[in-house]
């Protein structure tokens, strides 16, 4: 006897459900045969707060939908009504996880949009606030991955490593998940006395992780078995679906503001960004895990090449009549999650015109996951979601 | 007697915003014959919220004793307040050692941390979350979202007043409020329990069509039963 | 990035050009030459990727300004095509047979701008907001603040002051 063939629980699925002529499955509710499943926004396996609609067959996904706007502020809304240097309590909450791309998106837009430089030492500041942004969101997110599939230690340690990481935010920026330290014209200050000495031993502290991590979680014969092939976003859906960051990378294909389109400080760092051609749940993680890897040494080169003393702002007009002439701009950045970028239009008023963040999550939570959701398990929705970073705040903002 | 909400349930479904999976209709049940149900009257319990009359002296006392110390908080992130509750579970700052922990359903929870602001959208999920934790129940309200707007109070999709719509007892000020200040909380919470005064599970129950006359001027398509668990 | 402008320029007439930066360049079009415009950028020039639609609401001249931000990976450059539309009314053609992440955005555009896009996939259905019978919140005529003020009882003795003028008082009294 096959005892191979016994332990395979696949069920055979290729004569239902019945597809219609378009190749969409025909959907009949009150036939005993599918069951709508409702997954959040109160549920510990969806990232955030959205929710999923699923239709499923067994415990196959046969159609999905996902709902957003449980998060929705109207931060576009409310930045219309507000002086430029007034949007920064507002935009830093759009992303909730990683505060300090909005940060700099904004003021870069601003400085762009009225023709302000900023000066050399607070680039190096500014990039070493964005790479440390990344660290601790890469802290949470690695091994939450392994978290969708029940594996909770390697959580519980990145968790530990990152309340240090924002413990060193507390002393560099006063506060411990929003930060408001990149300002228009430059940031908020110096770094504090002995500060590199207290980051490099916690950077050994994240050296450690990376290696434990690694054996916990990509040696691990579960997480092998249930990531590898799970959720293949095919090369061709990069630039149909809005493939961005990590997800892309994991398909061979490189997407890393940081790479094509050098900003602040990153032409003069040596980094390589990872990538591999498997495209699954697993070479997410491990993209991810390298990203982990190279901020660690990138954080090492800016702490090593950056100067210590300087002029760290430039002059900015008064910000009670801080009119900025009529125009309109885009700028990107990368964050952990992929091309992270903001549209604004201004017309010589005190205020913003329109102010449109677009985050790699807008898209990978809404026509991305619907698609990749079809004909997985109900128990793999949560890796899927996690596997793509999404970020519900930055879909409905 | 025709209660009042039921009327107001009754006008409810000529409304355009009643889902459809919710709509009176036909199924055809496993052994073939055909019944009419009518989902927001048949899987949905009518009955009000009851108050819980406290026991008497030591009983009591004893009860309020246990339940400070067994708090199970409902892990449901409503706003961005929930980014610091995995460092509240995790080593450094570990709320299991008070006898706190999170439980994935509202069926197994008696506490419910509402993390900063509420959109509409979200307040009429957190309000059938609470409305299904077994009482007594409480409420913390974190974030100065939840006190009066707060970063949020021109917005048009979120709302200013947590209590008008849910009763709290305890807030947390600040944005967002610190692990530390959370832990403070708990901390307050139970001096509140074992004093007795943890009875806003009970004022709901005595002002409810205030309550529910406040949630259902801002959640507009009201397509649920009134108190449905 | 020059040669495509001109290009651009030759085929569909765009006008208001503006180089804002080495790697991305604004330009006006034509309502029904937008479309076209965008499925030649995607099939014939590279621009394969769609960074962002969206929608600038222009009270004063009456218009809807629509934004349709392309982008070539292999190049790195950047195209948006800004389309005027009536704010009367407001329709646009659709693009979903083109990517198959643009009908988010069209939903949300329906939703928040009360831009139209007949044919689109679920374009009618809510995306953010659930149960909204107001005007369209990203309009500029909708008033944030006066819906708050009379929805979501304001806590007495919060004292609620216009941001602009409450920090021109308390930071720069003589100015």
């Amino acid at each position: 006897m096959d005892l191979t063939k016994m332990f395979q629980f696949n069920a055979d699925r290729s004569s239902y459900p019945e597809l219609d002529a378009n190749g969409k499955p025909i959907i009949d509710l009150s036939s005993h045969k599918y069951l709508k499943l409702w997954q959040g926004p109160q549920h510990p396996g969806v990232t955030g707060n959205m929710s999923l609609e699923l239709t499923v067959n067994g415990d196959e996904i046969v159609e999905s939908k996902t709902h957003v706007g449980y998060l929705h502020r109207g931060f576009e809304k409310l930045m219309e009504r507000r002086k430029f240097i007034q949007c920064f309590p507002t935009c830093i909450r759009m992303c909730v996880a990683e505060p300090d791309p909005n940060e700099y998106i904004l003021s870069a837009c601003i400085e762009e949009l009225s023709g302000i430089e900023v000066p050399e030492t607070a680039q190096w500041l500014r990039t070493l606030a964005l790479e440390m942004a990344r660290l601790q969101v890469l802290l949470r997110g690695v091994p939450g991955q392994a978290g969708t599939f029940s594996l909770g230690l390697g959580y519980q340690w990145g968790n530990y490593i990152r309340d240090l990481i924002l413990d060193r935010f507390e002393e560099l920026t006063g506060g411990r998940v929003y930060h408001m330290y990149i300002l228009p014209g430059g940031v908020r200050g110096l770094l504090p006395d002995g500060f590199k000495k207290r980051m490099e031993e916690n950077l050994k502290l994240v050296d450690e992780f990376l290696v434990n991590i690694n054996d916990l979680m990509y040696n691990n014969i579960v997480f092998k078995q249930r990531a590898v092939g799970l959720a293949v976003i095919p090369v061709e859906w990069i630039d149909q679906y809005g493939v961005y960051g990590p997800a892309a990378r994991a398909a061979g294909i490189m997407r890393d503001v940081r790479k094509t389109h050098p900003y602040l400080k990153y032409s003069e760092l040596d980094f390589e960004p990872y990538t591999t051609t498997a495209s699954d749940v697993y070479a997410r993680s491990l993209v991810r895990w390298h990203d982990l890897k190279m901020t660690v040494d990138l954080i090492r080169q800016i702490m090593a090449k950056m100067p210590d003393k300087g002029e760290i702002k430039a002059p900015t007009p008064n910000v009670m009549h801080w009119r900025i002439p009529k125009g309109e701009t885009y700028v990107k950045c990368e964050s952990s999650r992929g091309e992270y970028g903001m549209y604004m239009v201004t017309d010589g008023s005190d205020m913003p015109r329109r102010v449109n963040l677009k985050g790699p999550s807008y898209t990978h939570a809404t026509a991305l996951l619907e698609r990749l959701l079809i004909n997985a398990n109900i128990a793999d929705t949560a890796a899927i979601m996690v596997s793509l970073a999404t970020c519900p705040p930055e879909i409905e903002r | 007697m025709e209660r009042e909400f039921d009327k107001a349930i009754k006008e409810m479904y000529k409304e355009k915003f009643l889902a459809p999976e919710n709509e009176v209709r036909q199924v055809s049940a496993p052994d073939g014959s055909i019944i009419e149900i009518d989902p927001l009257k048949d899987y949905f319990c009518q009955e009000r919220p009851k108050e819980l009359k406290p026991r008497k002296g030591v009983v009591e006392d004893f009860l309020n004793w246990a339940r400070a110390e067994s708090l199970w908080v409902l892990g449901f992130g409503t706003g961005c307040g929930s980014i610091e509750i995995p460092p509240l579970v995790t080593p450094r700052f570990d709320m299991y050692r008070y006898g706190v922990q999170m439980r994935p359903t509202p069926r197994q929870s008696n506490v419910f941390v509402i993390s900063g602001y509420l959109s509409v959208k979200t307040l009429k999920r957190a309000i059938r979350s609470y409305e299904q934790m077994p009482s007594p129940k409480y409420i913390i309200a974190l974030g100065s979202c939840t006190i009066n707007g707060g970063m949020y109070w021109d917005s048009y999709n979120t709302i200013n007043r947590l209590d008008h719509y849910i009763p709290v007892d305890v807030y947390i000020a600040g944005c967002m409020p610190r692990p530390e200040a959370l832990l403070a909380g708990f901390g307050k919470l139970k001096e509140l329990i074992k004093s007795g005064q943890g009875e806003k599970a009970n004022e709901y129950a005595r002002n409810f069509d205030w309550y529910k006359a406040n949630q259902k001027k801002i959640i507009r398509d009201w397509n649920m039963p009134d108190y449905n668990w | 990035m020059v040669e495509i402008l001109k290009e651009l320029e030759d085929r569909f007439q765009v006008t208001d050009l503006v180089q804002q930066k080495d790697h991305l360049a604004f330009v006006s079009v034509d309502k029904n030459k937008a479309i076209p415009m965008i499925t030649w950028l995607k099939d014939q020039a590279g621009y394969t990727s769609l960074t962002l639609l969206t929608a600038v609401d222009w009270l004063e001249d009456g218009k809807f300004q629509l934004t349709y931000m392309i982008n070539n990976p292999k190049k790195n450059s950047q195209i948006a095509a800004r389309v005027m539309i009536d704010r009367e009314n407001a329709t646009m053609e659709s693009a979903h047979h083109l990517w198959e992440s643009i009908r988010i955005y069209q939903r949300e555009l329906k939703e928040m701008f009360g831009i139209d896009f007949p044919g689109s996939p679920e374009v009618d259905e809510s995306f953010i907001l659930e149960g909204w019978v107001d005007i369209p919140p990203y309009r500029r005529d909708f008033d944030t603040k006066k819906y708050s003020d009379e929805t979501y009882f304001p806590r007495p003795g919060r004292q609620s002051n216009d941001p602009a003028e409450y920090m021109k008082s308390k930071m720069y009294p003589n100015e």
